[in-house]
């Protein structure tokens, strides 16, 4: 185990190990994402107290967990890209925070559109829980951003990551913030510790969904990886020889 | 089939979120694949720039 993930570290080994697996990726999450949204649309039955509204969970979710996911990941890698420098690490977080970005937009957006039929109003400023997500929105912005504001391609990623580590004080507010104070948000449905509060009908078309985010997001953060490897790598000789044999794709 | 579409009155919510779920599932795609392409292409520039110096 530990072998296969020290040949990962190695970036012309990763740019063809993503480049096997990102198709499997893309067609199991696109399956899984159709299976769980025609379940979830059409056979799932509606909440006894939110109606067919509470189908907005089968999107609003998955995207919410993934962005929450997606951070922690990159959390992790600059961690490991400050202290063991592994040059893949920051490779990591920068091919990763558009499409964390987005899936923040997104639960947001679909968190904004639940709210209004339930709670009565589009946004809420009081509450902890989506002014905590809206913050996460924030640092994923302010990530790329100073990014792309450094030339020095080291000093970015040093940058990045001290932003990134400092942020992700954000990740467990927003995941107890529905505990620690009172939200408009529900509680958990999905990780507690006494099981899921959602009957198994509704539950594994959203399982479905997640899995299938997590599949399909997998593939794109990895389709990225494989481009930033390119650039970054320019200068070695796998990377020339690649180019020259024009056998990239 | 009226019912499905109205989706007991929340028909206008439910179906924006999920249209909004594709188009950003789209947007990913297309932007994770043109990254991709942008950087090969520079890659290619550079490579061929540096050889001509040569």
């Amino acid at each position: 185990m530990w072998k296969f993930i020290h040949k990962l570290s190695s970036p012309p080994y990763f740019f063809d190990f993503a480049k096997r697996i990102i198709p499997w990726l893309l067609i199991i999450g696109i399956l899984q994402l159709i299976i769980g949204v025609i379940s979830g649309l059409f056979f799932a039955p509606a909440d006894y107290q939110q109606g067919d509204a509470f189908r907005i969970i089968y999107v609003h979710v998955p995207a919410a967990y993934l962005s929450i996911m997606i951070y922690t990941i990159m959390a992790a890698a600059s961690f490991v890209g400050l202290i063991w420098r592994i040059k893949l690490a920051h490779t990591v977080s920068i091919s990763a925070a558009p499409v964390g970005a987005w899936l923040t937009f997104l639960a947001l957006l679909t968190g904004s559109i639940w709210g209004r039929p339930m709670w009565g109003t589009w946004w809420e400023w009081g509450d902890p829980r989506l002014t905590s997500e809206l913050i996460m929105f924030f640092l994923y912005i302010g990530f790329i951003a100073l990014h792309s504001s450094v030339d020095d391609l080291k000093k970015a990623d040093k940058a990045g990551a001290i932003l990134i580590l400092v942020g992700a004080i954000n990740v467990p507010i927003i995941h107890f913030s529905v505990e620690w104070w009172s939200s408009l948000h529900q509680g958990p449905t999905l990780f507690r510790a006494d099981g899921p509060s959602i009957d198994p009908s509704m539950l594994y078309p959203l399982v479905l969904m997640i899995l299938g985010f997590c599949f399909y997001f997998c593939a794109l953060i990895l389709i990225r990886i494989r481009g930033e490897i390119l650039y970054r790598q320019q200068n070695t000789n796998w990377v020339r020889n690649l180019i020259e044999r024009e056998n990239y794709e | 089939m009226n019912s499905i579409f109205s989706m007991g009155l929340y028909g206008y919510y439910v179906w924006s979120s999920f249209a909004l779920a594709v188009i950003v599932l789209l947007i990913c795609y297309i932007r994770a694949k043109v990254h991709f392409r942008k950087n090969i292409k520079t890659v290619e520039e550079n490579i061929k720039r540096l050889n001509q110096k040569k």
